[in-house]
């Protein structure tokens, strides 16, 4: 055994020494650790299903083939009131998905603003900044969801009268009823062009970046790439628009009916609440996290910055940010992962997420507890051992390479 | 995650507790001196707690009625107030005893959820209230409207039979807490509130100017309303069945809060059997000779209690229509105590 071949003095000694041998004493622990926690979980197991039993209540996943019978009002995908519960699962899970991807970018882009405003050293700006920071994150976010939804649909008008946003639709109490796009037959050669355009832009940039190594000279990338981006796809949609005689993009308009606006594009009231209470709460632990980060960041280096005739905007970008962003990077994983587990605050506000529509009325319907607690439990554990991924990689991407 | 994550840490209670708590419930109310009774969480007429934290309603009344019928006295009786959406799972983790809380029978739950329905103390329909400046007079003029209601109940499943069997749009709005749709509804984010006919008028309390709005008459459900207990404790089933039972057949006798002690004298024999003079039906079910007795001096008869919390006299102003007695051609009968 390997104990004793490491410590060969020990050979021919008593049981009672060997456990006196700390790496015996590891391994005997952990064995009786893994012992007890499969015990726990086999009698977690066994316990559930004998109360189930006696109290008549079913077991199994087959009632998520049955049809859910309700409406939802958001949906990302196909959805009727005779789709089975595995639809209602997948609609409540890209409408979760939805509004924590839109809010973690909104959180970031607002706490990033935040947290350098803080730091500015314009006195009005920081401390509007601090004060955007004690007040919203001391407020709990159910009471901001609340405030967020309500205060939304105070200001709106009512259901048969619509604020005229011109060429953005309409707007009323029910919510943003946006031009819808619909897709002509010549689209594919815009996306096409669209695409091409974003790779030529990426091979671009790698070219740009080796000549400035090599040479020094900078290229102007940021109008090339406007070119390539917006340009591309507009000579395609001419082109296209041409060759099949009908444009490959157009709008529909919402129109009045006698409930409120039809037709369009709908944005819900909910989700705006939702949106913006879960993305300005986030956004001010995030912008404590990166004044954290900048303070992080030794003032010598900007000093040097500096002297080296950087100017303030590109000393913040090029040199305070990218050594900042190593000490950000952990913290805001775990910021993502509270926004994306909080929006499931949704049901308070009557937004369709995975937990209000699944965990909230299928569970309802079907009585069937255990099951649907279960497959939510595992889908938000799934998202958020995804995002910590996703963050890992990015962190080891930008971590500090030692020489 | 105030509310959404009571199933869970419910969930969690009944894989751990259930067992103790599925039979022998009548042993443990009697040992803790109590009856938990999940509650509304705030329905006028049916359970709703005062300013000082007294909870009155038809609901609330006959948890009373099963306390009293316990313990002799109605001051035994606790609630909890839960979501639609809690209810069942709050039930059969043991966390409540009874669940008296307008829950509609249905056979799902009745069979696959594990509760047994005790009867009936309230006939129910689900209707729709509307905005009376909407100009609708009949359900069937709301194609595109959009509905609030409140989630994991049965209205949501009834609106969607009822919009897809006339063939017409709608939008529903679902929040999980009634007071969520009231404000909703009336800062106007819906055309129409849809639920039990009872919550409607409960509801349109609540609303700022209650006079501007119209209960349309379609009534496009049953819901007949009533206590339920866990499935698999035939002793504690009994209990709540007959207690409502008591309560009926007391109105129907003619029984009421203030003459019960007087009675105990009638010759009636039904009567004597009711009230214990004869027989020992107290006993069959485990309580004393003066259960019923007891039940009706704490909350008096069901009409009583009926007239007390949502009738005509009260602010809801409900007529007593389905829930008069069979005899006066209503629904409301009991099985005979015998």
């Amino acid at each position: 055994m390997a104990v004793q071949d490491v410590l060969p003095s020990r050979k021919g000694s008593s049981g009672f020494s060997a456990l006196n041998d700390q790496r015996v004493r590891g391994v005997i622990f952990q064995v009786l650790l893994i012992v007890a926690i499969v015990s726990f979980a086999w009698w977690i197991i066994h316990n559930t299903a004998a109360n189930l039993r006696a109290q008549g209540i079913g077991f199994g996943f087959g009632i998520l083939r049955d049809s859910a019978g309700f409406q939802i009002n958001q949906t990302l995908i196909d959805y009727q009131e005779t789709s089975s519960y595995v639809r209602v699962y997948f609609v409540g899970l890209l409408n979760t998905l939805l509004v924590s991807f839109i809010g973690v970018i909104l959180a970031t882009i607002i706490g990033f603003i935040v947290g350098i405003s803080r730091l500015s050293k314009n006195w009005v700006v920081a401390k509007a900044a601090y004060v955007y920071i004690e007040v919203l994150r001391n407020i709990p976010l159910l009471l901001q969801i609340f405030i967020w939804y309500f205060a939304v649909l105070r200001l709106l008008p009512a259901k048969r009268d619509a604020i005229d946003l011109g060429p953005f639709g309409l707007l009323n109490i029910a919510g943003w009823y946006a031009p819808n796009p619909v897709l002509g037959r010549g689209f594919a050669l815009v996306a096409a062009a669209f695409i091409i355009g974003i790779v030529a832009t990426f091979v671009l940039r790698a070219w740009a970046r080796r000549r400035q190594m090599a040479t020094g000279q900078i290229f102007p990338l940021f109008r090339v790439a406007l070119a390539l981006i917006i340009g591309l796809p507009l000579v395609a949609y001419f082109v296209a628009g041409f060759a099949f005689a009908n444009p490959p993009f157009s709008l529909e308009y919402p129109t009045p009916g006698n409930f409120g606006p039809r037709g369009g594009l709908r944005v819900f009231p909910e989700f705006i609440g939702l949106l913006m209470a879960l993305s300005f709460y986030t956004a001010s632990f995030i912008a404590e996290i990166v004044r954290a980060g900048i303070l992080a960041v030794p003032n010598g280096q900007t000093e040097a910055s500096y002297s080296l005739g950087l100017r303030p905007g590109h000393t913040l970008r090029l040199v305070v940010i990218p050594q900042a962003m190593r000490v950000i990077i952990p913290p805001l994983t775990s910021q993502y992962l509270n926004l994306t587990k909080n929006s499931s605050l949704a049901v308070a506000i009557a937004y369709p997420d995975l937990v209000s529509v699944f965990a909230g009325t299928a569970l309802n319907q079907t009585g069937r507890a255990v099951e649907f607690i279960l497959i939510t439990m595992a889908t938000y554990l799934t998202i958020s051992l995804v995002t910590s991924l996703f963050m890992n990689w990015y962190n080891r991407s930008v971590a500090l390479v030692e020489r | 995650m105030k509310k959404s994550i009571v199933p869970l840490v419910a969930g969690a209670a009944l894989a751990v507790t259930a067992v103790s708590a599925s039979a022998a419930t009548l042993d443990d109310v009697k040992a803790k001196g109590s009856v938990q009774c999940g509650v509304s969480q705030g329905l006028p007429g049916f359970s709703n707690p005062d300013s000082q934290g007294n909870w009155t309603g038809l609901d609330v009344d006959t948890c009373k009625a099963i306390a009293a019928a316990i313990f002799g006295n109605g001051d035994a009786a606790k609630f909890t107030p839960l979501s639609a959406k809690e209810r069942f799972t709050a039930l059969q983790s043991g966390e409540v005893d009874v669940l008296t809380r307008n829950t509609t029978w249905t056979m799902s739950r009745d069979t696959d959820l594990g509760l047994n329905f005790t009867g009936v103390n309230y006939y129910d329909g689900q209707g729709f209230m509307v905005p009376k400046d909407l100009g609708v007079s009949s359900a069937l003029e709301l194609s595109g409207a959009s509905v609030c209601t409140n989630t994991g109940t049965t209205t949501e499943l009834n609106v969607a039979d009822y919009f897809r069997s006339h063939d017409m749009d709608y939008e529903v709005v679902a929040f999980e807490k009634a007071d969520e749709v009231v404000a909703a509804y009336d800062a106007g984010r819906c055309d129409v509130y849809t639920t039990d006919q009872s919550g409607l008028y409960a509801q349109k309390l609540k609303l700022t100017n209650p006079d501007d709005h119209v209960i349309l008459p379609e009534i496009i459900s049953k819901e007949p309303l009533g206590p339920a207990v866990r499935q698999g404790d035939d002793q504690w089933f009994n209990v709540v069945k007959w207690t409502l039972f008591a309560l009926i057949n007391a109105e129907e006798l003619g029984v009421t809060q203030d003459n019960v002690d007087e009675m105990k004298n009638s010759d009636n024999p039904s009567i004597k059997r009711l009230l214990g003079t004869e027989g020992s039906f107290g006993e069959s079910i485990g309580l004393d000779k003066d259960w019923a007795v007891n039940a009706i001096k704490a909350v008096g008869n069901y009409g009583e209690m009926f007239n007390r919390n949502v009738g005509p006299d009260t602010e809801l102003g409900i007529e007593r229509g389905l829930n008069k007695l069979w005899s006066d051609g209503g629904l409301q009968y009991a099985p005979p105590v015998r």
